[in-house]
């Protein structure tokens, strides 16, 4: 397959691409080239540089040096003015971006054929534009209903929202960016099915992904980037995972290992819980953890796993059901007794919940202890004694950052975990929530946050694990349960399960249709 | 009862509510285009008080009528334009710049009209516009008094409301305005420019608001007072977010707002001298925010509203 | 294409530098109105000066100007620092002028020592209590409180209006609508013999240390800057959110009291529907100026009173409107936010050339 791809005209050129942000350098001197009816899989761990020249070429970003060059239809290559979202539509790149760029108050029809007239046309000509669309569908097997609004699409028809988006405007070079980070395996596999289809009919792809397998399984080709260098670019055939994963992170990749351990007695409970309304309300979901476990929840992004982790962290009080730590009832408890029985809580979006950016290092790590007597006497903030107690935070977490009086919204993402890792951790915790604790995390971070749940729970914390993510999922967790429009499955012993049992629990079919 | 009855059955009434009804057409549809784009324009006040400056004073130099309608609607824009600068690519506080924005509009319009006009006891007086009078159609029962013996600004506002509903909901343009107002990302990845919107929105909007100034010296009343918008621009502010960012609903607002105020004044001559004249001329401010505490729920703001957008960060 | 990046926590040098050239920019802006209305800019801007600082009198008026100004800056840094968008300084002033007037013209009687505090506390307590309405729509209905504290400020002047034309009416007025003038036990003493100045400054002056104090080093003013920077991680935190909301709801409305109550009980002895030429919404750009700092608020009240005074002399001596104070200050808060920027961020004007070049 890759051979013959390799006579067909090259439609996309990228050549000696370096950015810098500040001291940080995201890409450098990365060359990249795309052929016609060719997948080629842009392979990089979290931070390597592969949405920042994705972002390039789409005029998101101007380069710092480099060109980037597109086929002009007959065989020759055109440079593409930089810096602009315009040009690289009008040259033919289409883009899907990790997170949908869609007006959740406009329908899907409106969404793909915004900006494709002249703004100051006297009406929007919707019928051509339908039969066009109407076709497209029908070509590519990509089918949504156009006429609901965005907000009430699923997270995979908006994906599919988002590719026609880019078909609509004969896009000759389709980029995606993580585009499986949202599905479940099942619809992993269709849209790879849609992509090879799109490929056949002479469409070059790009698709970013950090997940090997995924990667092997749907690429012609395969350009690994590291720390914002490309490290190799090679045909997929004749690639096995552990090469590319050394290529990818270049150590050897050491796996986090659960070891054995019998759980304890059940610690905290969920009985029965109801919160929220619409698409990301949870329906009665009852759990039990128990002490030295680690409990996975897998599911799909928006199946109400977010409610369910503001339900445990007390931002968000449940409507009926009960929440137990022992003998305590936590069925009403806000965030800050929640805090005071010994519930740690790492938020999803630590940016927007974890921390305080503006605030320093030091003020972030005692935000959940303030009114603690350690840190306050008669209302009065002891500085010396909190300062102190962050000195001792950041060595212990191996905190990066220029001291404690930083401002924590120059800390890395990875940075920013720790200190929320630190401040949560800090009082052994009885019971530790992590929602997406990895999220948007390069393999090093990562790897320390999975060693600090994992000491967790081999000190007899029960830890509840909520990720997207099934390998780490599976790699981390005791028992795994799955969330589905807001309703939890029974936990099963992680043994008993497989990607495929999870994948299809994930998109609603039950245990017992799955065995 | 039947007091109130006639009075609400009367096509004077009608007539003046509407009229009372006019500023505030203009500047909740100017309001609500900015908003729609994801800008609130708090300098509204104070485009309010430069449109109606400039708009008579234009006039005054003799300009003709709607000379000074055109200029009224510069001055709107040159404001707007400022505070679109300094929110959208500048991303600074909308609340600030357009509280900012109001100083600024407000103190300079009475800075040139007391600079112009440094010693006059009683402010000067121009020919206003005066009530249409169409034959046939003004002669209409009803419909004639209340729609046709407006003025020429009342009709336009009545004409603006149905523009800005076609252009918002029937053209591409409306479409991106939408769009730019609930996610700007969505706006750029289809290559159109968010601040050439969102600036343009601004600005299109606040000449439309300041038309609402012009309406008041030059059809309301024929001379230009200090602290004649007396919040009327807050009062758009409120109503926008009462009509939930439409067109026909901003209409409506504005009417039945016109309407309470009409039939006040007509209550206050019954029973004017039992109430303190200060209760009734509250009535509008207490009004607009039950206004706001009876949509508060489900408000439905523009998702991005008051939210910067710097290219390249999502 | 300009390009933002963002930069380390600003020098405390930068952070006073700025807003000062901001100031200095609005100075300097202003010589076009001037010389739009024909005046010698440079002997107006010395007039200017001479007029707030020229003589002990000026300098003792200008502080008087300043008194009210550094009470509703506070107010409104305050409230701003915990993004809750109090705009009704201007309505809180005149509610805590007739707290002081009702408390302070013979409704309680005793030595000094009993009824200032008392005029004190019921101009803060009217304040902080117009001001708690806005606040618990926003928390508990989700009222935006920008338009309710702005629509506010014209029903309390009407209200004020209402009872000086009614039951506060002073009798001894010869018709005019004042009230009755507040008792000498209960105004606020003089500062210095034959001058307008009173101890309203001082009450200003303490208000300014003691919100430093309770930003800086309390609980609660940890509180307040973390919900003010990001309420979610605050809430997520466990950080009471309302119960900070309405605490700075209070605090900001008790303040521009204050600033209602020196003006009647210090300086004018009774209270008029006039007695604010809209200190409530200079006390934003007070605010402003001083980078929401209380220290700075002292600073940047003196700056904008001693425009304000200066600008009233040399309007005297000229007969050029005295808007024109009015519209340094709106440049002022213009300029100083546009300053902002350079001091969040390092501001850099690229040209789009780098790529192309590279390709040519």
């Amino acid at each position: 397959m890759a051979s013959d791809a390799s006579t067909r005209p090259v439609v996309l050129q990228l050549t000696g691409i370096t950015k810098r942000f500040g001291s940080l350098t995201a890409n450098e001197d990365v060359c990249l080239d795309l052929r016609q009816g060719e997948i080629l899989a842009l392979l990089g761990e979290n931070g390597a540089g592969k949405t920042t020249l994705m972002n390039i070429l789409f005029g998101h970003y101007v380069a710092d040096e480099g060109t980037v060059q597109v086929g002009d239809g007959n065989g020759g290559l055109v440079a593409l003015e930089p810096g602009s979202p315009h040009a690289a539509l009008e040259a033919g790149i289409g883009m899907v971006h990790q997170h949908f760029t869609l007006a959740e108050n406009l329908s899907a029809f409106d969404n793909i054929i915004l900006g494709t007239e002249p703004l100051f046309a006297a009406r929007v000509s919707r019928r051509q534009a339908r039969s066009k669309l109407e076709s497209l569908m029908e070509r590519s097997g990509l089918t949504v209903n156009l006429d609901i609004r965005i907000s009430s699409l699923s997270v995979g028809e908006k994906q599919r929202v988002e590719i026609l988006k880019a078909l609509y405007r004969d896009a000759r070079v389709l980029v995606l960016d993580e585009p499986t980070a949202v599905l479940t395996p099942q619809e992993s596999d269709t849209l790879f099915q849609t992509l090879k289809k799109l490929s056949d009919s002479g469409l070059g792809i790009i698709f970013i992904s950090h997940k090997l397998a995924e990667v092997l399984a749907s690429s012609h080709r395969i350009a690994v980037l590291r720390l914002g260098k490309k490290v190799a670019d090679l045909p997929t055939g004749g690639c096995d995972q552990r090469q590319l994963a050394e290529l990818m992170v270049g150590a050897k990749v050491s796996e986090t290992i659960r070891p054995p351990q019998e759980p304890g007695a059940p610690l905290f409970v969920l009985n029965g819980i109801w919160a929220g309304q619409g698409r990301n309300a949870i329906e009665g979901v009852s759990l039990t953890l128990k002490s030295g476990e680690i409990l996975g929840i897998a599911g799909v992004s928006g199946n109400g796993q977010t409610m369910l982790a503001k339900v445990i962290s007390g931002v968000e009080r449940p409507e009926r059901g009960t929440i137990k730590l022992g003998s305590v009832d936590l069925s009403h408890a806000n965030a800050r007794v929640m805090i005071d029985n010994g519930i740690a809580r790492i938020p999803e979006d630590r940016h927007h919940d974890g921390i305080v950016g503006t605030m320093t290092v030091w003020e972030n790590l005692a935000s959940e202890s303030v009114r603690k007597p350690e840190n306050q006497r008669f209302g009065l903030l002891r500085f010396a004694a909190m300062k102190e107690r962050a000195r001792a935070a950041i060595k212990a977490y191996d905190i990066r950052c220029q001291s404690e009086e930083s401002p924590a919204r120059l800390l890395s993402g990875g940075n920013i975990q720790k200190i929320v890792l630190a401040r949560t951790l800090d009082g052994a915790p009885q019971v530790v929530l992590a929602a997406q604790p990895s999220r948007g995390l390069d393999v090093g971070a990562t790897a320390d946050v999975h060693r600090r749940l994992l000491e967790a729970r081999a000190r007899g914390a029960g830890v509840i694990l909520i990720s997207e993510d099934l390998d780490e999922l599976m790699r981390l967790s005791d028992r795994i349960a799955v969330i589905h429009r807001g309703h939890l499955s029974e936990a099963d012993p992680t043994e008993t399960l497989d990607r495929s049992t999870l994948g299809l629990r994930m998109a609603g079919h039950s245990g017992a249709d799955a065995a | 009862m039947s007091d109130i009855l006639d009075i609400l059955l009367a096509a004077n009434f009608w007539a003046a509510a509407l009229r009372i009804a006019t500023p505030l057409i203009f500047g909740v549809i100017g309001a609500l285009i900015c908003e729609r784009a994801g800008v609130l324009n708090l300098g509204i006040e104070g485009i309010f008080t430069a449109g109606a400056m400039a708009g008579w004073m234009a006039v005054w130099l003799g300009a003709g009528l709607w000379g000074g309608v055109m200029v009224a609607a510069l001055a709107g824009a040159f404001f707007g334009l400022i505070h679109a600068i300094l929110t959208v690519p500048l991303g600074l506080s909308q609340h600030v710049s357009g509280v900012g924005v109001t100083l600024f509009a407000t103190s300079l319009s009475y800075f040139i009209y007391r600079t112009a006009l440094p010693e006059v006891s009683s402010p000067p007086r121009i020919e206003a516009f005066q009530p249409l009078n169409i034959p046939g159609l003004s002669d209409l029962p009803f419909i004639g008094t209340v729609l046709f013996q407006q003025t020429a600004l009342t009709i336009l506002a009545l004409l603006l409301v149905g523009v800005t509903g076609y252009v918002l909901y029937r053209t591409p343009l409306g479409l991106a305005i939408r769009a730019v107002g609930d996610n700007p990302s969505a706006v750029e990845s289809q290559g159109l420019s968010v601040y050439g919107l969102r600036i343009g929105a601004v600005v299109v909007g606040s000449a439309i608001m300041a038309l609402g100034g012009a309406f008041l010296t030059m059809s309301a009343f024929d001379a230009f007072f200090f602290g004649m918008v007396n919040g009327r621009g807050w009062i758009c502010i409120a109503l926008t977010v009462f009509a939930s960012w439409r067109p026909g609903k901003a209409l409506i607002g504005a009417l039945l707002f016109g309407a309470f105020d009409a039939f006040q004044v007509r209550l206050q001559t019954e029973v004017g001298s039992f109430i303190p004249g200060q209760v009734f001329l509250m009535m509008p401010y207490i009004l607009s925010i039950l206004a706001l505490i009876i949509v508060a729920r489900k408000a439905d703001y523009p998702r991005a509203m008051l939210v910067p957008y710097f290219r390249g960060q999502r | 294409m300009i390009r933002f990046e963002p930069r380390e926590p600003a020098s405390l040098g930068r952070l006073v530098l700025l807003p000062v050239i901001a100031a200095v920019a609005a100075l300097l802006l202003a010589a076009i109105p001037m010389a739009f209305a024909g005046l010698n800019v440079f002997s107006a801007y010395g007039l200017m000066i001479k007029g707030a600082f020229g003589s002990p009198f000026a300098f003792t008026e200008m502080l008087t100007r300043a008194t009210p100004l550094i009470l509703t800056g506070l107010a409104a840094a305050v409230a701003f620092k915990a993004k809750l968008w109090n705009i009704g300084a201007e309505g809180q002033l005149y509610a805590g002028a007739l707290a002081a007037v009702a408390v302070g013209t013979g409704l309680i009687g005793g030595p000094a020592f009993i009824q200032i505090p008392a005029v004190v506390l019921a101009g803060a307590l009217a304040g902080g209590l117009v001001m708690l309405g806005p606040t618990l729509l926003k928390t508990r209905l989700g009222v935006d409180e920008v338009v309710t504290t702005l629509l506010l400020n014209f029903v309390i002047i009407l209200f004020v209006q209402m009872m000086l034309e009614g039951p506060m009416k002073d009798p001894m007025g010869m018709g005019w609508p004042q009230s009755e003038p507040i008792t000498d036990e209960a105004a606020l003493p003089k500062l210095m013999a034959r001058m307008r100045i009173h101890a309203g400054l001082i009450i200003a002056l303490v208000a300014a240390l003691g919100v430093y104090f309770l930003m800086k080093r309390t609980v609660w003013g940890f509180e307040i800057r973390a919900v003010g920077e990001n309420a979610a991680a605050a809430r997520h935190a466990g950080m009471p959110v309302t119960a900070t909301f309405i605490r700075v709801g209070l605090l900001s409305g008790a303040l521009a009291g204050l600033a209602g109550v020196g003006e009647v009980a210090g300086l004018k002895g009774y209270l008029t529907a006039d007695i604010s030429p809209g200190f409530g919404y200079t006390g934003i750009v007070v605010a402003m100026l001083a980078g929401l700092s209380p220290i700075g608020v002292i600073f940047a009240a003196l700056f904008i009173a001693s425009i304000f005074v200066g600008a009233d002399s040399m309007s005297r001596a000229t007969g050029v409107s005295n808007y024109l104070a009015d519209l340094i200050v709106a440049m002022a808060l213009l300029c100083v936010l546009v300053s902002g920027l350079f001091l969040r961020f390092k501001v850099r004007f690229v040209g789009v050339k780098t790529v192309q070049e590279a390709a040519e």
